[in-house]
C-alpha cells in the first residue's frame, strides 16, 4: 500500500492537471471511489494497532476531505472554463437583419373609416350596414326623392333593372333602421357607394359615412356642436367649420360644411382652390316626411343626418392627390400608411 | 346661374366689395362659386370717333382713320374691316396701357406702320379683354360722347359671378330673384321693375287653347309683325348677355335670354307664318315625333307636355323649340309665347332626353305662375324697341292656377329645430322681405302664404330654414346636448372586421380595396353559372359592367397591376360584398378573399428562397378560423372550381357547411394574364365572425403522454380522411393531433405515402399508464388498417 501522504500528494496533483469533467469524475472514483485509493486506507484501519487508529483516522479523513475540495474547486473552475469557451463560440453577429415576415398593412380608405367610427362610436353611435343594391324606394323616395326630381341628376345612378339601383348613398341603411326599430337613434352608416361618374374628381365607387340623430330634443345647435366637435376629433386640430345654407330633399333645413383649408391653414392654396375652405360634409334637419314615411313621429322627434366621403377626408388628412390611387392598389401607394 | 354684378347693383345696391358679396351671398345658400373680371386690365381708352378712313399707302389691308377724341384729331392705322367714318369704337391713346384677360400687359405708343405714323390704336373687343372679336372694332353706341372713358362708360369694372343654385332655388335663376335675396339678407330696399304695358297696334292674335291644364297652369301668346332680325342688339344689352355668359344670336333671341336672365322667365318665339291653325297645350300623341331646333328628332316619351298647331307638335314644352316653326333670317312676324308649365310637367323630361336648356332648368324647378304678364310686356317692348314691328294683343290661356300654400309656423318649432331662440318679431321681418305674406298670427305661431316664385316652400321646416339662413347659420350656437347616458356594447360572440384586417396586415397581407364592378370576361372566368351574373344596365365602360360574384377576379387584377410594375411578392386581402341573382332578388355575400404570389419570405441571409404554395394561403386561412376558436370545425375537401387548378383546390367547410373555397390560380388563365403562380382564397366573412364565449376548464395537474405514429398509406386517401379517422378513434383524452412528417420513395412503396402523426394525451385526474395509452393505439392502427388499408411503418 502506497505512503498516505504522497497518495494525497500525488491526487491533488493529478486534481490540478485534470482536462475536463470527465477526467476530474475518474479522478474522483480512483481515489475516493468504493474501491479507490483513499478508501483503502480507511479500510485498512482495522488492522492498526488499536492505538493508532484514531490518529491515522483522522489523518486519511483530512486528506480524504482536502482532495474532495481540490475536486470541487477544479470542477468550478473547469465549468467556468468550459462556459468561457461556449460564449466565445456562440458569439454571433447582431447587426444582420432579423428574421421576419414583411408587415401588411390596411387601405388608406378602411384606416379612415376606423378612425371615424371609433370616434362617432365612444359618442354613443351605433353602426349600421346594409345592401349595396338597393331599391329605388330606399335609395330616393323614401328619403323624399321623387321620380323626376332635379335632385336624382345629383346622383349618376347605376341601374341594375327598373326599380333598382346600386345605393348612391348610405342614407338607405338608415331608412330601413329606422323601418325596423324604435326612436331614439344614434347611428353611423359607412360603406361602399356607387355614382356612374368617373374623371379626375370622380370614381364611380367611393365611400361614405352618413350619421343620424333622431331624437325628442334634437337641434341644429346639436347637429353644429357634433359636426365641429368630429371634425376637430379627425383632423387634431382646431380647425375652423362654417355651416353654409344648401340644399338636400332629405334635410331641412340643409347646410353643407366647410372647414378651413388643413394645408395653407385659411390663407388660399391650390388644394382649398384659393378659397380658404374645403368643402366636407353635407348636413341638415332631417325632412319631416322622410321622418314620417320611416314610421317616426314628426311631431314628437326632431333629428339631425350628415354625410361625408372618406376618400376626401382622407385625401386632406393623408395628402393625397389623386383619388384613383386609391382604387389602383399599387401596393407601393398602400405601404406609405403601414 | 352667372350673371354681372353691376346689373345686380341696378336693382340692389349691397354696399359692399365684389368679394364680401359673395361671401354673403355664399353663407346665404346661393354659393358663388367663382368671379371673373369683365374685361381685361385697360387703362387710357376712350371713346373715338372716326372721322374719315382713307386707304393706307403702302399696306392693301391697312386703312389710315382720322380719330377724333373731343380733345383733337388724329391719325391712326387700322386694318379692321368694319372701320368707317361715323363709327365710334375704342381708342387707346398713346400710353395707354392693354392688357387682355390672359396676356400680358403693354403700353401703346405712337408709332410708324409701314411708313406712316399711328397715333394710338383703335380696339376690338378681344383686345380689351371682352370676349370674343365679332368683325373687328368693338362698335360703340352712336351716342358715346368722343373722349370718354370706356370703362366707365360700359362699367368694365365689373365681374362676371357664378352661383352654384341649388336645385330648390329655382327662383334665383333670374337677376330679380337674386336681388330678392340680397335685399332679404341685408335688409336693404330693392328696386321694383314696373310693368310698362306696351301699346297695341295691331288686332291680329294667334288662338291658343289649353288641353292639358294641370301641366300649363297659364299660357300667353302674342303676335308681333314687321320685325327686322337684322336689327343691331345694342351694346348695352350684348354685354349684359355676355358677362351672363350667353351669346348674341339675333334681336329675337337676344331679347328672350335677356328677359329670361332678368325675370326668370323663359319665353319662345315661333315663326308665325309657320304656324297652322292654333296653339294647342297638350300631352303628346302615341308614337308623336318632332325635329328640335337642333337639328335631332325625337319621338316623344309618353306623356311629354308638347305645344302643338294644326299640324302636329311645333315645340317640347319648357324645353325646347322645333325647327319646322324656328325663327329665321326670313322670318318676319312671330308668335311670342310666354308660359307658366308645372314643375312636374317638364322634370325628368329633358334629361330623359339627354339635354339640358336654360329653359328646362328654370321650368322644372318652378317659374313663377304670376310672372307671364309682366314678362311679355318687358319682351315686347324690348323687341319693339330695337328690331321694331308692331306689336298685338296679348291673349291668355288659364289651366288650373296652383292655389296658393299657406304655412304656419310656430315659434316654439323654430327654438325646437334650431336649437336658439329667434325672436318672433325677426321672423316675421325676415319671411316678409323673402316675399312672404303674413295672413295670420298670434303668440305662439304665424301663418305665412307663400310667394308663387317659392316652389320650394311647403311646410313649417322650410321656413324655418329660410328664418336660419338670412338669420345666418353662423350664429347658431355649438350645442352637445342629448348627452343622456347610455351603456357601451361589447358583444363577445362577435369578432370584429378590423380584428381579421389587423391579423392579416400582420401576416403580411396588404389590404386592397376594388372596384364592385368588374370585367365581365374576367368575372366568368372564376365562375360556373354565367346566369347568376349581376349586370349593370348603364355601366361607365364595359370592362367595369358586371358586379363581382367573387372577390378573386380583383385580387388577381390588382397582383397583375403591381407585377407590371415590378412588385412580385405580394400578399394581398379585401373584404366586401359579392353579388348573385338569386330567384327574383339578388344574393350580396360579405366575403373576405386573400391571394399570395411570390416567395414565402423576402429574399434574405438566412431563410431559403423557396416560393409560397397552397399550404401558405391555407395556413394563413386557417389562422383567421383559429381567432374564432373553429379549428377543431374546420374542413378542406378536395374540390373544383373555375379559374382554379384542379389539382390544388378545396372547399372550405366550417361544421360541415361550405364557406368558401382556396386553390391555386389556374395555370392557364395564370400564362393568359401573364402571371407568377398565385394562391387564393375566399370565405363567407360571416363565418369568421362568430365565436363563442369562452369558458375556463381545470386544468390537468398529470403529465402528458405523447407517441408519434408514421402509417403507410395509399396516395388514394386524403390526410385529411386520415386525420379524422384517427380523432375519432383517439378518444376524448387527446389534446393534439399534428401531422409530422409526409415522406414518399425509400423504404415506402411506389403509390403510397408515409404519414406521421404526433398525437398527445393526458387526463384530468391522474397519470395514464402505459398500458392504456397503448389500447388506445392498436386501436387507431385497426382502423386505420381496415378504412384506409393502412399499416405502421417500424
Amino acid at each position: 500500500m502506497p505512503d498516505l501522504d504522497e497518495l494525497a500528494a500525488e491526487a491533488l496533483t493529478a486534481v490540478a492537471g485534470s482536462g475536463d469533467e470527465k477526467a476530474l469524475d475518474a479522478l474522483r472514483v480512483r481515489y475516493l471511489g468504493r474501491k479507490g485509493l483513499l478508501t483503502a486506507h480507511l479500510k485498512n484501519l482495522g488492522a492498526l494497532p488499536a492505538d493508532q487508529r484514531r490518529a491515522a483516522g483522522q489523518r486519511i479523513n483530512l486528506a480524504k476531505r482536502q482532495l474532495q475540495q481540490a475536486i470541487a474547486t477544479r470542477r468550478k473552475a473547469l465549468a467556468e472554463l468550459a462556459l468561457d469557451a461556449r460564449l466565445r463560440e456562440e458569439r454571433i453577429d447582431v447587426t444582420l437583419p432579423g428574421r421576419r415576415r414583411a408587415v401588411g398593412g390596411l387601405h388608406p380608405v378602411t384606416i379612415t373609416l376606423d378612425r371615424i367610427t371609433r370616434i362617432f362610436q365612444v359618442a354613443g353611435y351605433d353602426v349600421a350596414e346594409g345592401p349595396e343594391i338597393e331599391d329605388e324606394y330606399h335609395n330616393f323616395e323614401a328619403l323624399n326623392i321623387p321620380a323626376n326630381h332635379p335632385a336624382r341628376a345629383m346622383h349618376d345612378t347605376f341601374y341594375i333593372q327598373p326599380g333598382t339601383v346600386l345605393r348612391t348613398h348610405t342614407s338607405p341603411v338608415q331608412v330601413h333602421v329606422m323601418e325596423r326599430e324604435e326612436p331614439p337613434f344614434r347611428m353611423i352608416c359607412p360603406g361602399r357607394v356607387y355614382r356612374c361618374d368617373s374623371d379626375l374628381t370622380h370614381t364611380p365607387m367611393f365611400h361614405q359615412v352618413e350619421g343620424l340623430l333622431v331624437d325628442r330634443e334634437a337641434s341644429m345647435a346639436d347637429m353644429k356642436g357634433t359636426i365641429v366637435g368630429f371634425l376637430r376629433e379627425f383632423f387634431e386640430e382646431q380647425v375652423k367649420v362654417r355651416f353654409r345654407p344648401s340644399y338636400f330633399p332629405f334635410t331641412e333645413p340643409s347646410a353643407e360644411v366647410d372647414m378651413s383649408c388643413v394645408a395653407c391653414g385659411g390663407k388660399g392654396c391650390r388644394i382649398c382652390s384659393h378659397t380658404g375652405w374645403l368643402e366636407v360634409m353635407g348636413s341638415g334637419m332631417v325632412h319631416p316626411r322622410v321622418l314620417e314615411m320611416s314610421g317616426v313621429d314628426p311631431v314628437e322627434y326632431s333629428g339631425f343626418a350628415f354625410g361625408l366621403g372618406v376618400e376626401r377626408l382622407a385625401m386632406l388628412r393623408y395628402r393625397v392627390g389623386d383619388l384613383r390611387l386609391y382604387f389602383e392598389n399599387d401596393v407601393r401607394f398602400l405601404r406609405q400608411f403601414h | 346661374m352667372k350673371f354681372s354684378e353691376s346689373w345686380l347693383r341696378e336693382w340692389v345696391d349691397p354696399g359692399m366689395d365684389t368679394a364680401e358679396l359673395m361671401e354673403r351671398l355664399t353663407m346665404a345658400g346661393l354659393e358663388a362659386g367663382g368671379s371673373a373680371p369683365v374685361a381685361g386690365k385697360f387703362s387710357g381708352v376712350v371713346v373715338g370717333e372716326i372721322l374719315a378712313v382713307e386707304a393706307h399707302p403702302a399696306a392693301d389691308k391697312l386703312r389710315l382713320c382720322r380719330v377724333g377724341d373731343g380733345a383733337g384729331t388724329h391719325a391712326v392705322i387700322c386694318g379692321a374691316p368694319n372701320a368707317m367714318a361715323g363709327m365710334k369704337a375704342p381708342y387707346a391713346r398713346p400710353g395707354a396701357r392693354l392688357g387682355g384677360s390672359t396676356g400680358g400687359e403693354r403700353e401703346i405708343s405712337a408709332a410708324a406702320i409701314r411708313g406712316v405714323e399711328s397715333s394710338g390704336m383703335l380696339c376690338s373687343a378681344g383686345e380689351l379683354g371682352m370676349g370674343e372679336d365679332a368683325g373687328g372694332l368693338l362698335a360703340l353706341p352712336e351716342d358715346a360722347p368722343p373722349g370718354a372713358d370706356i370703362r366707365e362708360l360700359l362699367s368694365l369694372d365689373d365681374h362676371s359671378i357664378e352661383l352654384d343654385l341649388t336645385p330648390n332655388r329655382g327662383d334665383c335663376l333670374g337677376m330679380i330673384g337674386i336681388a330678392r335675396d340680397v335685399g332679404a339678407m341685408l335688409d336693404l330696399p330693392v328696386a321694383r321693375a314696373e310693368i310698362i304695358e306696351v301699346e297695341t297696334r295691331i288686332e291680329d292674335e294667334f288662338p291658343i287653347r289649353i288641353s292639358a291644364p294641370r301641366q300649363c297652369p297659364r299660357y300667353l301668346g302674342r303676335v308681333i309683325r314687321g320685325i327686322r332680325l337684322d336689327a343691331q342688339t345694342p351694346l348695352w344689352m350684348r354685354e349684359k348677355l355676355r358677362r351672363s355668359g350667353l351669346r348674341c344670336i339675333d334681336p329675337v333671341v337676344d331679347v328672350t335670354n335677356f328677359v329670361l336672365l332678368e325675370l326668370g322667365q323663359p319665353l319662345h318665339a315661333f315663326d308665325l307664318a309657320k304656324l297652322q291653325g292654333r296653339i294647342d297645350v297638350r300631352l303628346s300623341l302615341p308614337g308623336e315625333k318632332m325635329t328640335l331646333l337642333d337639328g335631332k328628332e325625337i319621338e316623344f316619351a309618353e306623356n311629354t307636355l308638347v305645344i302643338a298647331d294644326a299640324a302636329g307638335a311645333v315645340a317640347m314644352a319648357g324645353i325646347m323649340g322645333g325647327i319646322k316653326t324656328a325663327v329665321s333670317e326670313q322670318t318676319v312676324d312671330v308668335f311670342l309665347e310666354c308660359a307658366a308649365f308645372s314643375p312636374e310637367a317638364i322634370a325628368g323630361r329633358a334629361r330623359a332626353a339627354g339635354m339640358q336648356t336654360d329653359a328646362s332648368q328654370r321650368y322644372e324647378r318652378g317659374v313663377d305662375y304670376r310672372l307671364q304678364q309682366r314678362a311679355m310686356e318687358r319682351a315686347t317692348g324690348l323687341l319693339l324697341e330695337i328690331a321694331g314691328g308692331k306689336a298685338g294683343p296679348t291673349s291668355e290661356a288659364l289651366g288650373e292656377i296652383p292655389a296658393t300654400r299657406r304655412v304656419s309656423l310656430d315659434y316654439a318649432a323654430v327654438r325646437r329645430v334650431l336649437g336658439v331662440e329667434v325672436p318672433a318679431a325677426e321672423i316675421k321681418q325676415i319671411l316678409t322681405r323673402l316675399g312672404f305674406v303674413p295672413c295670420g298670427e298670434n303668440r305662439e305661431s304665424l301663418s305665412v302664404e307663400a310667394p308663387s316664385f317659392r316652389y320650394d316652400v311647403a311646410i313649417a321646416a322650410d321656413l324655418i330654414e329660410e328664418v336660419a339662413r338670412i338669420h345666418g347659420y353662423d350664429k347658431l350656437p355649438l350645442g352637445m346636448g342629448l348627452n343622456r347616458q347610455r351603456m357601451g356594447q361589447a358583444p363577445e360572440r362577435q369578432i370584429e372586421t378590423g380584428r381579421l384586417r389587423h391579423h392579416l396586415a400582420a401576416l403580411g397581407y396588404q389590404e386592397i380595396i376594388t372596384y364592385s364592378f368588374i370585367d365581365p370576361g374576367l368575372a366568368a372566368s372564376f365562375s360556373a353559372v354565367d346566369t347568376a351574373a349581376v349586370r349593370l344596365q348603364n355601366p361607365i365602360s364595359s370592362d367595369l359592367s358586371v358586379m363581382r360574384g367573387s372577390l378573386m377576379p380583383g385580387l388577381v387584377q390588382t397582383l397583375r397591376y403591381n407585377v407590371n410594375r415590378q412588385q412580385e411578392n405580394l400578399r394581398l386581402f379585401e373584404t366586401g360584398l359579392v353579388f348573385a341573382r338569386e330567384g327574383d332578388g339578388f344574393r350580396q355575400q360579405a366575403m373576405l378573399g386573400g391571394l399570395i404570389a411570390g416567395a414565402r419570405s423576402l429574399k434574405n441571409w438566412s431563410d431559403s428562397d423557396a416560393n409560397a404554395d397552397f399550404y401558405d394561403a391555407r395556413g394563413d386561412l386557417e389562422s383567421l378560423f383559429a381567432i374564432g376558436g373553429k379549428s377543431a370545425d374546420l374542413r378542406f375537401v378536395a374540390a373544383e372550381y373555375p379559374g382554379l387548378h384542379p389539382g390544388q383546390c378545396a372547399t372550405v367547410m366550417l361544421a360541415g357547411e361550405t364557406v368558401g373555397h382556396a386553390g391555386a390560380l389556374h395555370p392557364a388563365l395564370q400564362r393568359e394574364l401573364e402571371l407568377p403562380p398565385a394562391f387564393l382564397f375566399e370565405t363567407r366573412l360571416d363565418a369568421l365572425c362568430t365565436r363563442r364565449v369562452p369558458r375556463a376548464g381545470e386544468l390537468s395537474r398529470f403529465p402528458a403522454t405523447s407517441r408519434d405514429l408514421a402509417f403507410i398509406v395509399g396516395e388514394e386517401h386524403a390526410a385529411g380522411d386520415i386525420e379524422l379517422r384517427v380523432r375519432e378513434t383517439a378518444g376524448p383524452l387527446l389534446t393534439s393531433l399534428r401531422v409530422l412528417d409526409v415522406y414518399r420513395g425509400g423504404a415506402v412503396p411506389e403509390g403510397c405515402r408515409s404519414i406521421a402523426l404526433g398525437l398527445t394525451w393526458r387526463h384530468p385526474s391522474r397519470t395514464l399508464d402505459d398500458a392504456e395509452v397503448e389500447r388506445i393505439i392498436n386501436k387507431i392502427i385497426k382502423a386505420l388498417r381496415e378504412t384506409f388499408q393502412a399499416s405502421l411503418r417500424n
